[in-house]
């Protein structure tokens, strides 16, 4: 059953001749619990459709479903109500809050909601843990190295337990060993049952995924699996 | 956690940026408060300034012959020839509604004779009284008690009178008990006696001529009391000295005006210092902000997230801000009062006003950042990170 619809989705950037179409008529459909990867170079627009299936983009033209959902439909409130609901953010930078420890940013995208402050401490820890980091609750994203920040933000995006993940070249700043143990999560929770769209530029990273999407001057140009991506690459 | 938490440990983490903030609105309200606590001081002070001042209420027989003056002061019409006060009736006077604001009655017969064998205005006064209604009176020598009299500067000077020299007045021999020093009023041409005493010489006891009332105290409702005098003396006339009374308001809402204009000056400049500073820390945290839209907070929430603190600083400031203010009054006090003297009081009311001028300052002022933070699209603001 696919989790998420695209049809026809359009973005530009800019106008008349510096116009950009960032995303040129995309359609894809992603089942629940399938890890998708989105490739491409730079300029690609797979950001731009990360951005879009984030609801944090709208597109000029095109429908997005979810569950069910036809998320542009929504209003501003209820398209933040939905992210928070139904997808999880990691970012490339972390975008982990300077201020507030590891699991204060990992109840961040609890605190609108009216539960117990336990509660709140107890899930972020479940959270943290579930991606290695007990112990480290009370660290700020400053004491920890850049693969727990990651982490950090994986935990974050999974507090909530939202059914899809997006991951925007979530190894872009980690070293080797810190980008195949991110990879290695993201494999697991994919196997856990939840619906994960990747973008990168690796083709180490996109061969974790089960299916492997290519992009290039905003459209997609065919796919393939991971596991055919990993031969390919060895 | 929840948003005010969010706001709180955002506060604490940047506490040069919140201590700027706090410094802006706690400088507004600690103006607002040091001003306004020593209006409130020197209006008191002023209050018993002018009650030590004089008479502001004077009561003369009803008449409807010609108009004198007296100390320069125009008022209501009195003869010495028409119906006199009966001295009986002045104990009407302290049992008027309210009594309690009157401070000093002071009866005085007044009557033409001779001393020296020249024409004279001889006045009898009661001295217990005088000394509140005139304080500016200073005697060479002594209050004149029975047998003795006290000549105003300038009957001192025509009559030739010295303290303790003798004088002829209706026939009778007294003693200069002291003579008055110039007062530049009516005073100066008078010859003083005791009440009694002036009454037996002009013949007029149990009577007199005038009387003044002291009844200047914060707040005091002078033509109210002039209407309850006119009652309890049916014969007379109660006037209040309007030129006191008006300078003394107008004195006191001068110096208020003057407080309140400066206060919502520094408040202003407080309200643009969060302003600023808060308008510079949305712009700093756009991409946290980008976080907080994208993992799911609503725009309102966003909002609330940004005046929460605005909320939690004028809070802060407001109360500091009362104390600081209250400290800075004390210290300014000796500078501007006469006495060099006297305190400011704890007020609640003040302590109130403190905290919503800060509340209202701080959060006006933080609507508009608040605003731009809950507008900012999440996509873009992630782009800065």
């Amino acid at each position: 059953m696919s989790m998420i619809i695209a049809r026809d989705l359009v973005k530009t950037y800019g106008k008349g001749s510096s116009l950009v179409r960032a995303l040129d008529s995309v359609s894809l459909e992603i089942d629940a619990g399938q890890f998708t990867a989105v490739m491409g170079p730079s300029g690609s627009g797979k950001s731009t459709l990360l951005a879009v299936l984030g609801a944090l983009n709208t597109p000029e033209g095109g429908s997005y479903l979810v569950d069910g959902i036809e998320v542009f439909s929504l209003g501003q409130d209820q398209r933040a109500d939905f992210r928070r609901e139904y997808l999880g953010f990691v970012f490339q930078s972390f975008n982990l809050v300077p201020y507030l420890s590891l699991a204060e940013n990992v109840m961040l995208p609890l605190a609108i909601k009216r539960l117990p402050k336990k509660e709140k401490l107890d899930m972020a820890h479940v959270a943290l843990a579930r991606v290695g980091l007990e112990g480290k609750e009370k660290r700020l994203p400053s004491e920890v190295s850049g693969g727990e920040q990651e982490r950090a933000a994986v935990a974050r995006a999974l507090v909530n337990q939202p059914p899809i993940l997006l991951a925007d070249e979530p190894t872009g700043n980690l070293d080797q060993a810190n980008t195949q143990r991110m990879m290695e999560l993201l494999k697991r929770l994919g196997s856990e049952g939840m619906t994960i769209v990747m973008v990168t530029h690796s083709p180490a990273c996109a061969s974790y995924a089960d299916r492997v999407l290519n992009m290039a001057d905003g459209r997609l140009q065919g796919e393939e699996t991971g596991k055919a991506l990993a031969a390919v690459c060895g | 956690m929840n948003l005010t938490d969010i706001a709180l440990l955002n506060l604490r983490r940047k506490k040069a940026k919140a201590a700027f903030v706090l410094a802006g609105l706690l400088t507004g309200v600690a103006t607002m408060v040091a001003l306004m606590g020593l209006g409130s001081a020197l209006t008191h002070e002023i209050n018993h300034k002018l009650e030590k001042y004089g008479a502001n209420i004077l009561i003369t027989p009803k008449s409807d012959q010609l108009n004198l003056s007296y100390g320069g002061l125009s008022l209501g019409g009195f003869s010495f020839d028409a119906r006199e006060i009966r001295q009986a009736d002045l104990a009407g006077i302290r049992k008027i509604k309210n009594s309690a604001n009157v401070a000093a009655v002071g009866p005085m017969v007044l009557g033409r004779t001779e001393a020296a064998g020249r024409p004279v205005l001889l006045a009898g006064v009661d001295w217990n009284e005088a000394r509140i209604l005139k304080p500016w009176w200073k005697l060479q020598g002594k209050e004149p008690g029975p047998g003795q009299v006290a000549p105003g500067a300038e009957a001192a000077r025509l009559l030739g009178l010295t303290t303790g020299s003798r004088v002829k007045v209706a026939g009778r021999e007294l003693t200069v008990s002291g003579v008055l020093e110039p007062t530049g009023s009516q005073d100066d041409h008078l010859l003083f006696m005791p009440l009694a005493s002036a009454q037996e010489i002009l013949g007029k006891q149990g009577l007199v001529s005038l009387v003044e009332v002291a009844a200047l105290c914060k707040d005091c409702p002078i033509e109210a009391m002039v209407s309850q005098i006119d009652q309890a003396l049916p014969g007379a006339k109660a006037v209040a000295i309007q030129s006191v009374v008006k300078g003394r308001m107008e004195a006191i809402a001068h110096f208020k005006r003057f407080a309140l204009g400066v206060s919502l000056l520094v408040a202003l400049l407080g309200a643009l210092v969060v302003l600023v500073t808060m308008m510079g820390s949305v712009k700093e945290r756009t991409g946290e902000i980008g976080i907080f839209r994208a993992i799911g907070f609503r725009s309102g929430q966003v909002m609330r997230v940004v005046l929460t603190e605005a909320l939690i600083l004028s809070a802060a400031a407001g109360l500091l801000g009362y104390g600081a203010g209250h400290l800075a009054g004390e210290l300014a006090l000796p500078l501007f009062s006469q006495d060099g003297g006297g305190h400011l009081a704890w007020d609640p009311s003040l302590a109130g006003a403190a905290l919503a001028l800060a509340l209202v300052c701080g959060s006006a002022a933080s609507l508009y950042p608040a605003w731009m933070a809950s507008r900012l699209d999440p996509a873009q603001a992630l782009r800065t990170l």
